[in-house]
């Protein structure tokens, strides 16, 4: 194999050293439980993951990807369990899913807004909700633990279909929707339009700020889905951990994946590929009794080197 | 004598496909050396080789008599090489100093940077190209034309014994131009070398003393300037008989047909600002109108303005008979306006898509049902236009980065007339591109204005105002000031017209 496919396929290459590692060193890996445990955790991260990756396309960034996850898993028990989702079970269990996505959508249209209209950059716009978000969610459960039994609303992270975990399937589904409208859809084109050449995607008649607000939508209404997978599978909602340093798996995912910081890429199966490779790297150092701290420093070096191995393009 | 540049056997491929093929060069000491040849004949490449930027394949470079090291750009300042690339390498929000001294920074106690002698180092190498500005503000707060200015006088101040010039001249006007020779002519006087890449055979026999012709990578010969022609170049470069040439004429587009149809757009009094106070134009159906002015006269800005970039502050505009205030390029897209803007690279192409996604940028809407693309109808349209403009590219879906500046150029040419607008404005066209795709180009427009659309051409080049359009509006100073009506117009009388001192009304 040569330095350029080795440097294409980089990412497959890597996962498949993690697996063939693991297989040989790490205790019960090969156990069906393993792979549940594994597809369960990152769901998550490859949902938000392919938020980013559209946000990282337009050249931007979204901080806030953890705070609305807390924000919409705050709500969702909130909903079910007050008086009204007491009452008419099935009518608090669809408002559960649908207001803290429709406050997510909103969460994004805020970031949107400041970065097209009014032309904040990226990192500060989605700072504000990064602070605040989080703080609103505490606020709305008074910083209380909330736990609840729900199977029904559990069932996005404990149900399993065709024996695999249920988020595992949405990830996949969003993936193919998703990887479809960047491939085939006008907004796709524009959006790599936009990260790729702004000017020249607006001088072509492009809707540069729709695009762009349409992408952070996108991608905070992904941490909305997220947040609310995290409190189904823990049966609990903790407004103060759900999606906590999320927007740096997120980011690491993306950039492992394939994206590249400056935009004008969307590699949407990428970025699963991402999330995967970061949560098998968390996997295999936590199953080998490395300490959790350490792990980070691992995170930090898979992402040093997945940003080298995109400059090692030139030439 | 010995050359200080002697390079032999070239070559340089890229993944398999030979950009250069044993092509060679040799600068003598004190010498202005032109290098021409069509885009994609393998100069800049040549040029990168011997800056370090690209490793050769293969074949010999020797500096100064000795075999070069040189691997990084970095070196090659080190051995005496300085470059002034197309694109500026420079930093905008940065002080004028900063830029001229950057990397090179005189030193107060080590560490210190000595302002005071940066400043006035500055103001001293400034001088010399006969620039005087303040030097402590943004360098981006000059125009392009000082910029390149400011560029030229870093690497001259690098101690270079060869200055390679890449499109040097590019955006400068006719005085900043005749600095400039005198910069290079000084150069010379001083026992530096100059290599001259340039497209404008005006200039090579104006500053160069020997020129080389590359076609296809490889190196056609090296000429005395005094001993060739203009054609002669040309035939070189295009590898044809210098009669056949001269019996096709230098341009396709052969101006001035009287047969105009209806009134198509018509500007009155319009202004966006500053840039633009005061422009009417009008424009038929079948009709080139060229817009002639010098550097900042308000030829992009009167662009702008027709195709909804920059918003009217006065005036007002008609297109096709109705008012027409597009608040945006999408809303004149819409109504039928297209724009080739200037600058391919900053607002032109899309480098990482590919020439399929860049051609159908401007069409996407027409080509998108449910917000689906209709990627049938889409290959059919980019085959299409990639075989009528002789596109040259591996496939459709190749990076238009890897294309040559004349392709990417043809490429975004098809973004437009696959719009199908009643009106397209083509600012400089044929800019950065070579003889041939400036013909193929020429010829496109003509062909289109043929069918009863209207063009606004601008262009820098004279030559190709006079020949291709079929009337020009000269702008000064913002101000749409004179008409010159084909046929009749000579290169003299736009230069007179553009020369020519207005009076303006006391009101204004």
């Amino acid at each position: 194999m040569n330095a350029q496919t080795l440097r294409q396929n980089g990412g497959v290459v890597a996962l498949i050293a993690i697996l063939l590692f693991n297989a040989a060193f790490t205790p019960n890996f090969l156990q069906l439980q393993t792979l549940f445990v594994n597809i369960s955790q990152v769901a998550t991260i490859a949902i938000v993951a392919m938020g980013m990756t559209l946000v990282i396309a337009t050249g931007g960034i979204d901080l806030s990807v953890g705070a609305i996850m807390a924000l919409s898993g705050a709500m969702a028990p909130l909903i079910f369990q007050s008086e009204f989702g007491t009452a008419y079970p099935a009518l608090g269990l669809t408002a559960a899913f649908v207001f803290p996505l429709i406050v997510a959508c909103m969460c994004g249209l805020f970031n949107g807004a400041l970065i097209s209209v009014l032309r904040v950059q990226p990192i500060i716009a989605t700072l504000i909700l990064f602070i605040s978000g989080r703080g609103i969610a505490q606020v709305l459960t008074n910083g209380n633990l909330q736990t609840f039994k729900n199977p029904a609303f559990s069932y996005l992270g404990t149900g399993k279909v065709l024996g695999l975990p249920f988020q595992g399937w949405l990830a996949l589904a969003i993936a193919v929707v998703l990887f479809w409208v960047v491939k085939r859809t006008s907004f796709g084109r524009y959006l790599l339009a936009v990260g790729g050449n702004e000017k020249a995607a607006q001088l072509s008649g492009g809707p540069v700020k729709t695009v762009k607000i349409g992408a952070y939508v996108i991608c905070a209404f992904l941490s909305g889905i997220a947040g609310l997978i995290v409190v189904a599978i823990n049966s609990a909602s903790d407004a103060a951990r759900n999606g906590n340093l999320m927007e740096l798996d997120a980011i690491a995912a993306a950039v492992v994946g394939g994206a590249l910081l400056q935009g004008g890429r969307a590699p949407i199966f990428g970025a699963i590929l991402g999330a995967i490779i970061i949560q098998l790297v968390k996997y295999t150092l936590l199953a080998n009794g490395v300490e959790d701290e350490v792990a980070l420093i691992a995170k930090a070096f898979i992402i040093v080197l997945a940003v080298y191995v995109q400059q090692a393009r030139k030439e | 004598m010995q050359p200080l540049v002697s390079m032999h056997g070239i070559n340089k491929a890229f993944s398999g496909v030979p950009a250069l093929q044993s092509a060679s060069l040799e600068v003598a000491p004190g010498e202005v050396h032109g290098l021409i040849g069509q885009n994609g004949a393998g100069k800049s490449t040549f040029i990168k080789v011997l800056t370090g930027v690209y490793r050769r394949d293969a074949g010999t470079v020797q500096f100064d008599g000795h075999d070069s090291t040189v691997t990084c750009p970095r070196d090659a300042q080190a051995t005496g090489i300085a470059t002034i690339y197309q694109e500026l390498n420079l930093v905008p929000l940065r002080s004028v100093t900063e830029n001229v001294t950057l990397g090179y920074e005189p030193k107060r106690m080590g560490v210190l940077i000595d302002w005071p002698k940066a400043h006035r180092r500055t103001r001293e190498i400034l001088s010399r190209f006969g620039i005087d500005i303040d030097v402590r503000a943004p360098l981006g707060s000059y125009s392009t034309a000082i910029q390149q200015l400011v560029a030229i006088a870093r690497a001259v101040s690098l101690d270079a014994k060869l200055v390679i010039m890449d499109e040097p001249t590019s955006s400068l006007d006719a005085n900043e131009v005749e600095t400039l020779f005198g910069v290079i002519r000084g150069l010379r006087d001083a026992g530096v070398s100059v290599l001259y890449v340039s497209h404008f055979l005006d200039e090579l026999f104006a500053v160069c003393d020997r020129v080389t012709i590359m076609r296809d990578g490889q190196t056609v010969g090296t000429r005395n300037i005094g001993e060739t022609s203009k054609l002669g170049l040309i035939a070189d470069m295009l590898g044809r008989n210098p009669e056949d040439i001269e019996a096709a004429g230098m341009t396709e587009f052969g101006g001035g047909q009287a047969k105009l149809g209806e009134i198509l757009l018509e500007a009155k009094g319009v202004s966006t600002g500053n840039r633009l106070l005061e422009f009417d134009l009008t424009v038929h159906r079948g009709e080139i109108v060229g817009l002639g002015g010098l550097l900042g006269a308000g030829r992009t800005e009167a662009a702008r303005a027709i195709f909804g970039v920059d918003a009217l502050t006065k005036g007002a505009m008609t297109f096709k008979g109705a008012p027409s205030a597009p608040a945006n390029p999408s809303d004149a897209i819409n109504e039928g306006i297209g724009f080739l803007t200037e600058d391919r690279k900053a607002e032109g192409i899309v480098p990482d898509m590919s020439v399929r996604e860049n051609l159908t940028l401007a069409l996407l809407p027409k080509l998108t049902k449910n917000g689906q693309i209709d990627r049938a109808q889409e290959k059919e349209l980019v085959e299409g236009y990639i075989k009528s403009l002789g596109i040259k590219t591996a496939d459709m879906d190749q990076p238009i980065r890897e294309l040559s500046g004349g392709n990417q150029q043809k490429v975004l040419l098809a973004r437009w007339l696959a719009t199908e607008p009643d009106l397209l404005i083509l600012d400089e066209p044929t800019r950065g591109v070579d003889v041939g795709a400036k013909l193929e180009i020429q010829a496109i427009i003509r062909d289109y204005v043929d069918k009863g659309f209207g063009v606004v051409l601008i262009s820098s080049e004279f030559e190709e105002l006079v020949e291709g359009a079929d009337r020009i509006v000269v702008l000064q100073d913002g101000y749409s000031v004179s008409e010159l009506q084909n046929p009749g117009i000579t290169e003299n009388a736009l230069v007179k017209a553009i020369a020519h001192h207005y009076e303006r009304e006391a009101a204004e």
